[in-house]
């Protein structure tokens, strides 16, 4: 940066203007197609965000039908809180409950729908190379960041999920009552024959987790450490997002009688909907 | 059902079969809901009476005693971490906070489009929340007193008959002043209320 003294308006601006174009790891990139890795087959043009979240930082997007969203546990140590919402109606969002019974199934992975409490398809799970999700534990509280770190705020070194959904939210008009409960990727947890849940952990470095809009989104994304972490510090690692245009299902692959009836309902509510 | 000696009844209600019940409670006071017929679920939600905002939390609840299944001493945490209220006695042995609420919706899709006019606990919740102010966006995952959802170690789950029987009861304690919100379970597509919903009790001692 450039030496320039900011005692006048003139000197401050250009002080500020010396601090364009720096690149760091954790930030968006404009445009999208400017950024690196993209995976193989993404045309440039259709590539629509790039952005690498922090260790303990989080992301509000607003996301069109048929986009296709890639994660990326770029170190192994992401956990990615998601609250998903219908853009159209925001009281329309993610059912965890409705997801596993739906499904009769607790464990996400390829395949599964994300579903709103709307009997409709918020999200497709494209793809997962990590297999190592949460559907029980949820994110964690300042409560409990501040006893276990010392610290919970958005703030402090060690933020609350619950925080940063707040003020991710937030960004959209939504307010605490907004937040649903949340599905968590790239940390697992097991629920043994007792029912007591046991912290899996992660797949590892370079995990990756590809999701489809089914319907315009809101998707508010937390990369905190899982609530059942058993770490005594404060663990995470930065989470890449790479998005790029696409289609919503057509509801012709779904390989059960649920997730059939849920696409149709979806394109039914679309089409007449007129999205 | 055992109610001390000392204890005041505050109320003493029956819920209709299907039916929604709603009820303010003091910090303090207690609530046992008895399972008349037996294997009955009893939708339940419950929100800070000051702070609407405030209510809770499956999963909270889950990771704090890190277990799915809810029964004595389980404290049902709301969303901030704050205790609403605990379970003090429970005479079934486990019950369930994963499988969530019915609705018109999740049933059309567990069991087809027949399914979408038949009477379920959103319904329930909808209608007696908003004798409270309570809309859509205040319903979360909630608990399902006397359901049973098991969870095979392949992460198949669902609903499957119950091991409550009749006469059974469960009592919680009021951490705080809260409001609670309750589904008398219409299902009848799947084993939760034995294919036959029936009537409970909802007792409010002080």
């Amino acid at each position: 940066m450039s030496e320039s003294a900011t005692n006048d308006p003139n000197g401050a601006r250009a002080h500020a203007r010396a601090q364009g174009g720096v690149s760091i790891e954790t930030m968006p990139v404009f445009p999208p197609s400017a950024a690196d890795h993209w995976p193989e087959g993404v045309e440039p043009e259709s590539a629509v965000w790039a952005e690498t979240v922090g260790a303990g930082n989080y992301t509000a997007l607003a996301v069109a039908a048929g986009t296709v969203i890639e994660l990326t546990d770029l170190e192994g140590d992401a956990c990615a809180h998601l609250a998903l919402f219908n853009s159209l109606q925001t009281d329309e969002r993610l059912n965890v409950a409705d997801t596993v019974k739906v499904q009769w199934q607790a464990y996400l992975a390829a395949g599964h729908l994300l579903l709103s409490d709307r009997g409709r398809v918020l999200a497709t799970i494209l793809a997962d190379t990590s297999e190592h999700h949460d559907t029980f534990a949820g994110t964690s509280t300042r409560r409990v960041n501040e006893a276990r770190y010392g610290s919970g705020s958005a703030h402090g070194g060690s933020p609350a999920g619950l925080e940063l959904l707040t003020l991710a939210a937030a960004k959209f008009g939504l307010e605490p009552r907004d937040l649903p409960p949340t599905v968590t990727l790239f940390q697992g947890v097991f629920v043994e024959p007792t029912g007591a849940l046991t912290f899996t952990g992660s797949a590892g470095a370079g995990a990756t987790v590809r999701l489809r809009a089914e319907l315009p989104l809101i998707v508010l994304l937390a990369n905190v450490p899982h609530p059942l972490d058993p770490r005594p510090e404060y663990t995470s690692s930065p989470l890449r997002i790479r998005a790029w245009a696409g289609s919503p299902a057509t509801g012709a692959d779904s390989d059960t009688p649920e997730a059939a009836r849920a696409y149709a309902n979806t394109i039914a509510y679309s089409n007449l909907r007129g999205i | 059902m055992s109610l001390t000696a000392t204890a005041t009844v505050v109320s003493d209600d029956t819920v209709e079969r299907r039916g929604p019940w709603s009820k303010l409670l003091t910090a303090g006071q207690s609530l046992t809901i008895v399972d008349l017929h037996g294997n009955q679920a009893v939708d339940f939600l419950v929100y800070d009476a000051h702070d609407t905002a405030i209510r809770y939390s499956a999963q909270q609840t889950m990771a704090r005693q890190g277990n799915i299944f809810l029964t004595t001493g389980s404290t049902l945490l709301a969303n901030t971490g704050d205790a609403l209220m605990t379970i003090v006695e429970d005479e079934v042995g486990r019950h369930d906070t994963i499988g969530g609420a019915c609705s018109k919706e999740s049933n059309s899709l567990r069991y087809g489009a027949h399914t979408v006019h038949e009477h379920a606990c959103v319904e329930n919740f909808l209608a007696e929340g908003a004798r409270w102010g309570l809309g859509k966006r205040d319903l979360v995952s909630n608990v399902n007193f006397y359901m049973n959802v098991p969870v095979e170690p392949d992460g198949v789950l669902g609903i499957v008959d119950g091991i409550s029987a009749p006469g059974l009861s469960l009592t919680l304690r009021a951490d705080r002043d809260v409001i609670v919100l309750v589904s008398n379970c219409p299902q009848i597509n799947n084993p939760c209320n034995g294919f036959d919903p029936t009537p409970v009790r909802m007792v409010v001692t002080a």
